[in-house]
C-alpha cells in the first residue's frame, strides 16, 4: 500500500524534470552545433578567400576598401560617348559619387551624373574611393587560366600518371596482402616486420640511387619513374589490405579449395569481391597521392613541360604569376587543381574515411 | 574439420602441401620482394657508398672515395651557421612549433566532434578533412593570398579589429608560423584517427567515473587519454616523419630553394634538394639524406622507447 501513496507526486515530478533536461539538452546541442558550425567557417575561411579571389580583377585586389565580394568600379558614360570612372567625393555637402573627368594631384575635375555639370574638387584624386558595382564575379580568369596554364595538357598528364599508377598499386598491393594474410611462410612475421619499418625509412635515403638508376636507364624525362615502382606494391596499402583481408572469415576460402580451385581463383572470386571497400580506398589514396606528388615530377620530369603534371604546373605558374596584381590567376588555378580531388572525395568519402581510420588505428 | 591423424601426419604428400602453400605465399609476395630489393635495399647500400664519395651526376667518371669529407663538411657547416645549421635550425623549430599545436587541435577537434550534443557530425567531419585532399601546392598557394599583408583575409581582419598584421610570408620571422597555420590546415588525417580511437573507448568505463564522482577532466584524465595513447603515439609519430620529409610547401614558397623570406624557410630538404639537383653533388646530398635517415630513426627509437611509460594497451600484457 505505500507503493501506491508515493508514486503520484513522484511521476509527475519525474516527467517535469525529464521535460526539462529535454529542453536543456536541445539548447546544449544547438549551442554545440553553433559553436563547431562557426568553427568550421573559420577553417575554410582561406578557401573562401580563394573562390572570392579567383573571381576578382586586378584593380580591386590592389584596390584599398574594396567590397569583398568581385565587383568591378563603375563607370558613368557622358553626353560625348566617353566613359568616366565613378569616385566616393567628400564635397561640401556630403559625399557625392561623380565621374572623374580630369585627374590631377591638387585638384581634380568631376562629372555629377545627375547634373551633367563639370565639378572642382580640391585634392589628390588617388585618396578617393572608386564607386564598386553590386556582385560581378570574373569568370574570364578561368579561361585566362584554361589558355596560359596549359590546364587540359596537365589534366591529361596527371590523369595518365595517376590512373596507371593506381592499376599498379592496387594490383600489386591485392596480391601481396593476399600472401601475407592467407599463406604460412616460414619467416613470415619477420617480413612483416620488414614492411612495416619501410613505412618510416624517410623517402630522401631513397631518391638520390634511385634518381641514379632511372638515368643510367634512361628513364628521366619521362612518367616511367612516377608509375612502375608503383608496381611493386607500398607498404602502406598492404598493410591496410592485410588488415581487412584478415576479417574475412575462412570458411569460403576453404570450401573453394575443396572444390578445387586454385589460390589465384580463390582470390579472384572470393577475397576480392569481398573486399571492395578496402581495395577502393588504397585505390582513392594511390590517386590522391599522384594527384599531390610534387618531388618526383620535379626531379623526373624537368626540362620536359609537355610532361609535367599538374603540381608541377601550378607551381611554376604561381611562381610567374604570384605578385598580388595578378595573384587571383592564381588563386583561379589552384581552385582548378584541387576541384577534380575534392569531387572525387565527396563521392567516395565513405570508403575513404574507412580507409584512413583502418590504416591509422588497427595496428 | 582436420582430424588428428591429418594432423600428426608426416608423409610426403603432406609435406609437399606445406610446401606448395609456402611456395604460393612467396608468389604472391614476389611483387614487393622484387621491389623490396630493387627500389629499397639496393638504394639504402648506394646512398650510403655514395655518402663517402664526390659523384657528381654530370661527371660520373670522375666518382673518387673521399672518406668521411662530405660529413665533416655537414659537421662544419652545423657549427658555423652554414647551410646545414641553418635548415636543421628551422627544420627544427617548425617541428617544436607545429607538431605539438596540430597533436592539441587534432585531438581537440576529434573530441568536439565526438560529442553527443553535435548535430551533423558526419558533415563537420567532411569539412574539417576536406584541406587534406587540396594538393599542397595549392593550399600553399592559397594560404600565400590569405596570408598578404595587404591584400590576404588575414591581415585585413587584424586590422578590421585594431591589431597590427605581419605580412607573413614576407617577414623572417613570421615565415614559419604562416607555415604552422597551413600545417593545421591540414590535420583532418590526424582528426579522424583520433576520433575512431575515440569511439573505441569503452562506455562502461566512464560510467565507472560517474559512479565514482569524477567530473569530465577526470574522465579525460583517467579514461580516455589512457584508451587512446596508442592512437596519440601514432600520431606523434606520423607528425614528426611529415616534418622531416618536408619540402613541396617550402619550394613552392620559394622556388629558388633558398627559404625566402631571409632563409627564414629554409628546411632540409631544401639544402638536400639544392645540393642534389642544383649543384648535381649527389655524393654530399647522400651524406645528407644519412644524416636525416639517422635523425628520424634516433626520433622514433626515443619515441618507442618512452612510449613504454606513457602508452597504455588494452588488451595486452605488456
Amino acid at each position: 500500500m505505500t507503493d501506491d501513496a508515493l508514486p503520484l507526486p513522484l511521476a509527475g515530478s519525474r516527467r517535469r524534470s525529464t521535460g526539462l533536461r529535454r529542453a536543456g539538452f536541445g539548447i546544449s546541442k544547438l549551442g554545440v552545433t553553433l559553436f563547431t558550425a562557426s568553427l568550421a567557417m573559420i577553417f575554410l575561411l582561406p578557401l573562401g578567400y580563394m573562390v572570392l579571389t579567383s573571381v576578382k580583377d586586378s584593380d580591386q585586389i590592389l584596390a584599398l576598401n574594396a567590397p569583398l565580394w568581385p565587383a568591378s568600379p563603375q563607370t558613368y558614360t557622358a553626353a560625348d560617348g566617353q566613359a568616366y570612372q565613378l569616385y566616393q567625393v567628400p564635397l561640401a555637402d556630403g559625399v557625392k559619387n561623380l565621374a572623374l573627368e580630369k585627374p590631377g594631384r591638387v585638384t581634380s575635375t568631376f562629372i555629377d551624373p545627375s547634373t551633367g555639370q563639370e565639378v572642382q574638387w580640391q585634392g589628390n584624386w588617388r585618396s578617393l574611393s572608386p564607386v564598386w558595382s553590386s556582385i560581378a564575379p570574373k569568370l574570364d580568369n578561368f579561361a585566362t587560366v584554361l589558355d596560359t596554364l596549359n590546364f587540359p595538357l596537365l589534366l591529361r598528364n596527371t590523369l595518365a600518371v595517376a590512373v596507371l599508377g593506381t592499376i599498379g598499386a592496387v594490383g600489386s598491393a591485392v596480391l601481396v596482402a593476399y600472401g601475407f594474410a592467407r599463406f604460412r611462410i616460414p619467416g613470415k612475421n619477420g617480413l612483416f616486420l620488414v614492411l612495416i619499418m619501410t613505412i618510416i625509412l624517410p623517402f630522401q635515403i631513397l631518391l638520390i640511387p634511385q634518381y641514379i638508376g632511372f638515368q643510367a636507364i634512361g628513364w628521366t624525362g619521362t612518367w616511367l619513374p612516377l608509375i612502375v615502382p608503383h608496381f611493386f606494391a607500398n607498404a602502406y596499402n598492404v598493410f591496410l589490405l592485410r588488415q581487412y583481408f584478415l576479417t574475412l572469415p575462412r570458411e569460403l576460402d576453404q570450401a573453394a579449395q575443396v572444390d578445387g580451385a586454385s589460390p589465384l581463383q580463390i582470390l579472384r572470386l572470393v577475397i576480392i569481391p569481398q573486399a571492395w571497400p578496402a581495395i577502393i580506398a588504397v585505390a582513392l589514396f594511390h590517386f590522391f597521392f599522384a594527384w599531390n606528388e610534387f618531388f618526383g615530377p620535379l626531379v623526373y620530369l624537368s626540362g620536359h613541360p609537355d610532361l609535367a603534371t599538374m603540381t608541377v604546373g601550378l607551381q611554376a605558374y604561381s611562381a610567374t604569376y604570384a605578385g598580388s596584381g595578378t595573384g587571383y590567376l592564381t588563386q583561379a588555378a589552384a581552385l582548378m587543381a584541387m576541384v577534380l580531388p575534392v569531387a572525387i572525395f565527396f563521392f567516395a568519402q565513405r570508403a575513404f574515411m574507412r580507409g584512413v581510420v583502418v590504416s591509422g588505428v588497427e595496428k | 574439420m582436420a582430424t588428428v591423424a591429418e594432423i600428426t601426419d608426416t608423409s610426403p604428400s603432406s609435406i609437399s602441401l606445406a610446401r606448395r602453400e609456402t611456395l604460393w605465399g612467396l608468389v604472391f609476395l614476389s611483387p614487393w620482394l622484387v621491389g623490396l630489393v630493387v627500389f629499397t635495399a639496393l638504394p639504402i647500400f648506394a646512398s650510403l657508398g655514395l655518402s663517402f664519395t664526390n659523384f657528381n651526376i654530370l661527371r660520373p667518371g670522375d666518382i673518387r672515395f673521399i672518406g668521411l669529407d662530405n660529413y665533416t663538411r655537414m659537421w662544419n657547416e652545423l657549427w658555423s651557421n652554414g647551410a646545414v645549421g641553418q635548415s636543421i635550425g628551422v627544420t627544427a623549430r617548425f617541428a617544436l612549433m607545429s607538431v605539438p599545436l596540430m597533436i592539441g587541435l587534432a585531438l581537440a577537434l576529434a573530441l568536439l566532434l565526438n560529442q553527443k550534443l553535435l548535430a551533423g557530425k558526419a558533415v563537420f567531419r567532411t569539412l574539417f578533412f576536406m584541406p587534406v585532399l587540396i594538393p599542397l601546392v595549392a593550399s600553399t598557394i592559397v594560404w600565400q593570398g590569405f596570408l598578404n599583408g595587404s591584400t590576404g583575409w588575414l591581415a585585413q581582419i587584424l586590422r578590421a579589429v585594431g591589431l597590427p598584421a605581419p605580412d607573413w610570408f614576407a617577414d623572417p620571422s613570421w615565415a614559419l608560423p604562416g607555415l604552422v597555420f597551413l600545417g593545421i590546415w591540414g590535420i583532418g588525417n590526424m582528426m579522424l584517427i583520433f576520433l575512431a580511437g575515440l569511439q573505441a573507448v569503452p562506455t562502461e568505463l566512464y560510467e565507472a567515473v560517474k559512479v565514482d564522482g569524477g567530473g569530465a577532466w577526470a574522465r579525460f584524465r583517467h579514461v580516455t587519454l589512457p584508451m587512446i595513447s596508442p592512437v596519440l603515439f601514432y600520431n606523434i609519430l606520423i607528425g614528426v616523419i611529415a616534418v622531416t620529409q618536408y619540402f613541396t610547401q617550402a619550394y613552392t614558397l620559394d622556388p629558388t630553394g633558398n627559404g625566402r623570406p631571409g632563409g627564414s624557410t629554409f628546411f632540409f630538404n631544401l639544402n638536400l634538394y639544392k645540393e642534389g639537383w642544383t649543384y648535381n653533388n649527389m655524393g654530399y646530398a647522400s651524406a645528407l639524406a644519412w644524416v636525416m635517415m639517422f635523425i628520424v630513426v634516433a626520433a622514433a627509437l626515443v619515441l618507442f622507447r618512452t612510449s613504454a611509460r606513457w602508452v597504455f594497451y588494452a588488451g595486452s600484457e605488456r
